[in-house]
């Protein structure tokens, strides 16, 4: 069990090693490089030549790759180009706001899923199930831009209940942030809940349909008791895999709701580091982003198999 | 004795076609259950059989419903029971094993906790006890360790371990009516005699009832005292055991009987024409009108009633039953078939072949060879001659289909040769394979409905063939196609047909012609029949006989049926963990003496007939992996000798019938062990 985990791990590092080269080598193949891009016009002469030497760019490409990879094995990402400031101090904020808004949306999000997804299983075809499946049809099928401006539009321009989009700074407190995120959790949560009550619901369906849980039943096991110790613990398992690439998915920043809200998280630092062509941001974002679909894929597949005795065994076994 | 526990009458159960008609698959069934009898339910798929079961228990399965009729056990009707009242019998008064336990026990709940909870459901006993009782009942199902089995997950036993495990749970709320849903089908010959055993044993022992549903005559006739059988929904026949085994006077009945093969008898079993009515296709007369060599114009206008002759206490639903009265000497006899010329060449040969499922190691992928001192198979040596139906034969494990599939190149060998005409020898590797040898070997599939594209008509799943070994195209391809339903004995308007409108027998057909279309020198049958109802097997079998006599061709037949291998075969070879342990004349491998293994086979199988009970000579362990060393079967033999099992392989010994057996007895002195 403890090999397996350690070659998960391992592969996990292979993955990231392959990533930071790949985002190095694309930006370095890009035209131009730091400097050019920072300087702008006035790249010519003792201002381009200070920039280089400032940033070390006078060095072979290996080499710079080898220092810039070990300051980040270092935690140290460098220096951002545009605030002139360290990179790490102008992730710290966006992650921990990503962070809030990714977990409240989580907290919501999957515990409604779950539920949902099982109340449209156990009864199929019946009024809630067609309620239910509708409605989550209906919020998967529209864009996030679309649904987060709708909701702005009602909720914050008509009724004026919330305020429409976020103008708090990115150092923000928690409790200043709570306000402020709950349209934007709930124009997340209806397309990430959508998703995984649908799983949920099949899933269900698939395993009340199965031979044990008819034994179960022709055992006189009550129907509730059934359907917690017989029908979810085998119908969830299949769906960590898809929670986990949700949570990765939110906590990779999610782009278009947070532009639209103007949420100071990572996915609009994305955005602008890109736009503002600040290429030591883009690089550390990339492998902060990698790390995180790594990682959480990780734990998915160790939770999987710790609940799965099947593949336990199986994995002892070997 | 005579106290009837549950009583089914009248019972119609159906669904809504999707054009609103009703239509009924249980048709106005009536039966009684009485105390401390056993009941067997025969019939094919599609009788019926495991919805009537299953309604005994107040148990629809979504999509049907009772259309009228009810069940009642001890006077109360089931079938209007809350599922709160259900619940309440369920389990504690009438209990299910079911047909496979591997997928009825629920895969994330240990062993112990599930048996616990039908304790907790149905008794009042307290942790203590209830812990006491699970061992006692893991041991009274003969389970070993009972104390660590509880601990397990249902994944981690054997096949046969998991159908104890669900005897044991039915056992625990202690009912009063056992319902058993084909609860040895799919398991090992020995396996499934040993669970029989075990519930006779359980009904002698507890005095519950039980209602015994299966399609093998076999298995009912070593539990039943009385025996119902169906057919398209309806009660054709109902009496005592050994009345209906012995002299079935229902045709239905009869040709079922006549349909079996039997270990005593060479040759083939004798088949009915057709196959059972769809549901819902029935509309006057007598359902089995159209399979029926006693048929009347009557019969055609009027369906009978279900009749009760007095003096043989034996229900029937048949205007011309007398005819059949008095005829039972005719069911022990068999189509005889030609055998095979002895001097004919050997047209392939498998030269020392070993074949391992071992991953290749990286080194070893490099140079291209496995390196695996303990093969999943290993040296196999026979030799095939060229029109013989040679039959490997062996439980779940002993390699067979392994060996079929080198033969067909899906899986490469470790070492040794295979020989195919003249000592050429072919690939292992089906892409180092020509295209000519390619057509010469084909293969059959066990289930039909996987080996044909569902999206192909008849007619494209038989050009695919034609058209890429012969190039044939237009009139000549339709002409080639229609020869080939002909030979399979199907009209050519099966031609724009999909698989889906085709019945289990049929689609086995369209597949024994895919294989033919190649105009084969050799072909593989990988368990053709054991997917096939036993009056469809009858025929594919008379089938495959037929084309052989005409076309000359040769079969490698791969089954764990020892009966249909007697039937088919010209030379058998007996396989237990990849090693051969005798290969001889089919005639005299059943006979004795022979390797213990084939002994302990032989005496597991399970006739229909209830003066023939089967021998349990050795355990039914299951053996993971073959020995290291010594004679393959050292682990389960009954006369095993001593350490020169453990250490040594033993030598082949060629009887005076001409079997070879692989033992360190010597066969002489085996023979006088065996009589």
């Amino acid at each position: 069990m403890l090999l397996l985990i350690l070659k998960r791990i391992g592969l996990g590092l292979i993955t990231l090693f392959i990533v930071s080269l790949i985002t190095f080598v694309g930006v370095e193949v890009l035209p131009g490089d730091a400097c050019t891009t920072y300087l702008e016009r006035e790249a010519y002469g003792a201002a381009l030549d200070a920039c280089i030497k400032r940033l070390g760019l006078d060095v072979p490409a290996y080499e710079r790759y080898l220092d810039w990879a070990s300051n980040v094995v270092r935690g140290d990402f460098g220096y951002s180009l545009s605030g002139e400031m360290p990179i790490n101090e102008v992730l710290g904020p966006r992650v921990k706001n990503s962070l809030v808004l990714a977990s409240v949306s989580i907290l919501i999000g999957i515990p409604l899923a779950i539920i949902l997804g099982i109340i449209t299983a156990l009864w199929r075809d019946k009024l809630p199930d067609i309620m239910i499946s509708t409605i989550t049809i209906f919020s998967m099928t529209i864009p996030e831009f679309i649904s987060a401006t709708l909701l702005i539009l009602i909720v914050a321009i008509w009724l004026g209940w919330l305020p429409g989009i976020v103008i708090i700074p990115s150092d923000a407190t928690f409790y200043e942030l709570l306000s402020n995120i709950i349209l934007p959790v709930v124009a997340i949560s209806m397309i990430m809940t959508a998703h995984m009550a649908r799983m949920v619901r099949s899933s269900v369906i698939q395993v009340m349909a199965s031979d044990y849980v008819q034994m179960a039943i022709l055992k006189g096991v009550p129907y509730w008791k059934m359907v917690f110790r017989h029908v979810l613990p085998n119908a969830l398992l299949p769906a960590i895999n898809v929670v986990a690439l949700t949570i990765a998915w939110l906590l990779g920043g999610v782009v278009v709701t947070e532009v639209v809200f103007n949420y100071p998280g990572l996915g609009r630092l994305v955005i602008e580091s890109i736009s503002n062509r600040d290429l030591p941001v883009v690089q550390a974002l990339a492998i902060i982003l990698a790390s995180i679909y790594v990682g959480i894929n990780l734990i998915a597949d160790l939770m999987t198999l710790m609940l799965n005795p099947r593949l336990k065994s199986l994995q002892i076994r070997k | 004795m005579n106290e009837i526990i549950e009583s089914v009458k009248n019972l119609s159960i159906g669904f809504n076609s999707q054009k609103g008609k009703q239509i009924s698959i249980l048709r106005n069934v009536s039966t009684n259950i009485k105390k401390g009898e056993t009941v067997g339910i025969v019939g094919e798929s599609g009788s019926g059989k495991s919805t009537l079961a299953l309604a005994m228990m107040g148990y629809i399965k979504q999509g049907l419903f009772p259309l009228k009729g009810e069940c009642l056990f001890k006077s109360k009707d089931l079938l209007k029971m809350s599922s709160r009242q259900l619940e309440k019998i369920r389990g504690r008064k009438i209990a299910m094993i079911p047909q496979n336990a591997g997928q009825a026990l629920t895969p994330n709940l240990k062993i112990g906790y599930q048996i616990d909870e039908a304790l907790k459901l149905h008794t009042d006993l307290n942790k203590t006890e209830r812990d006491k009782k699970i061992s006692e009942l893991l041991n009274k199902v003969r389970l070993p360790s009972p104390e660590t089995m509880a601990f397990r997950y249902p994944h981690e036993l054997s096949g046969g371990q998991q159908q104890r495990v669900a005897v044991a749970m039915a056992l625990a709320g202690k009912p009063d009516l056992l319902l058993l849903d084909e609860p040895t089908t799919g398991l090992d010959v020995t396996t499934q005699a040993h669970v029989l055993e075990l519930l006779r044993f359980i009904a002698k022992d507890t005095g519950t009832s039980m209602i015994y549903v299966s399609h093998d005559l076999g298995a009912i006739a070593q539990v039943s005292d009385r025996i119902v059988v169906m057919y398209a929904g309806e009660i054709v026949l109902e009496g005592p055991a050994r009345k209906i085994l012995k002299e079935p006077i229902h045709p239905y009945t009869y040709g079922l009987l006549k349909s079996i093969p039997k270990l005593s008898l060479a040759g083939l079993p004798a088949s009915m024409p057709g196959s059972q009515p769809q549901p819902g296709s029935i509309n006057e007369g007598c359902s089995f009108y159209d399979r029926c060599n006693l048929a009347t114009d009557n019969c055609k206008k009027n369906s009978p009633d279900l009749e009760h002759i007095k003096e043989l206490d034996t229900n029937v639903r048949c205007f011309n039953y007398k005819e059949l009265i008095n005829q039972n000497n005719n069911l022990q006899t068999s189509i005889t078939k030609k055998s095979n010329n002895s001097e004919a060449n050997e047209v392939l040969k498998l030269k020392d072949v070993s074949i391992s499922y071992a991953k290749q190691k990286f080194f070893d992928q490099l140079l291209n060879k496995i390196s695996d001192q303990n093969p999943t198979v290993k040296d196999i040596n026979i030799d095939i001659k060229k029109g013989e139906t040679i039959a490997l034969v062996g439980e779940s494990g002993s390699g067979k289909s392994t060996i079929l599939k080198s033969i067909a190149g899906l899986l490469k060998t470790k070492d040794g040769q295979i020989k195919f005409e003249n000592d050429r020898i072919l690939s292992s590797d089906l892409k180092m394979r020509n295209p000519n040898d390619l057509r010469a070997i084909q293969l059959i599939f066990q289930n039909p409905d996987e080996s044909l594209n569902p999206n192909h008509t008849v007619e494209q799943i038989l050009s695919q063939p034609l058209k890429l070994y012969f190039n044939l195209s237009g009139e000549e391809l339709k002409k080639n196609i229609i020869d080939l339903l002909k030979k399979v004995r199907l009209g050519e308007f099966y031609m724009s047909r999909y698989p889906r409108q085709l019945s289990g027998g049929e689609k086995q057909r369209v597949a024994v012609a895919r294989a033919f279309a190649a105009k084969p020198d050799i072909i593989l049958c990988d368990e053709v029949t054991s997917a096939l109802d036993v009056s469809v097997q009858a025929a594919v079998l008379n089938l495959l006989q037929q084309l052989k006599e005409d076309l000359g061709t040769t079969y490698v037949f791969v089954s764990h049926d020892l009966a249909v291998v007697r039937a088919i075969s010209d030379r058998v070879a007996v396989l237990y963990q990849g090693r051969l342990c005798e290969i001889g004349p089919s005639q005299n491998v059943y006979k004795f003496p022979s390797h213990p293994y084939t002994e302990v086979l032989l005496g597991a199988v399970l006739e229909p007939d209830p003066d023939i009970k089967p021998k349990l000579v050795a355990e039914d362990i299951v053996e993971e992996k073959p020995p290291e060393k010594g004679c393959s079967f050292q682990g389960r033999c009954p006369r095993k000798i001593g350490d020169i099992c453990n250490s040594e392989i033993p030598p082949w010994q060629i009887g005076e019938n001409g079997n070879a057996i692989r033992c360190h007895i010597n066969i002489e002195e085996l023979a006088s062990l065996q009589q």
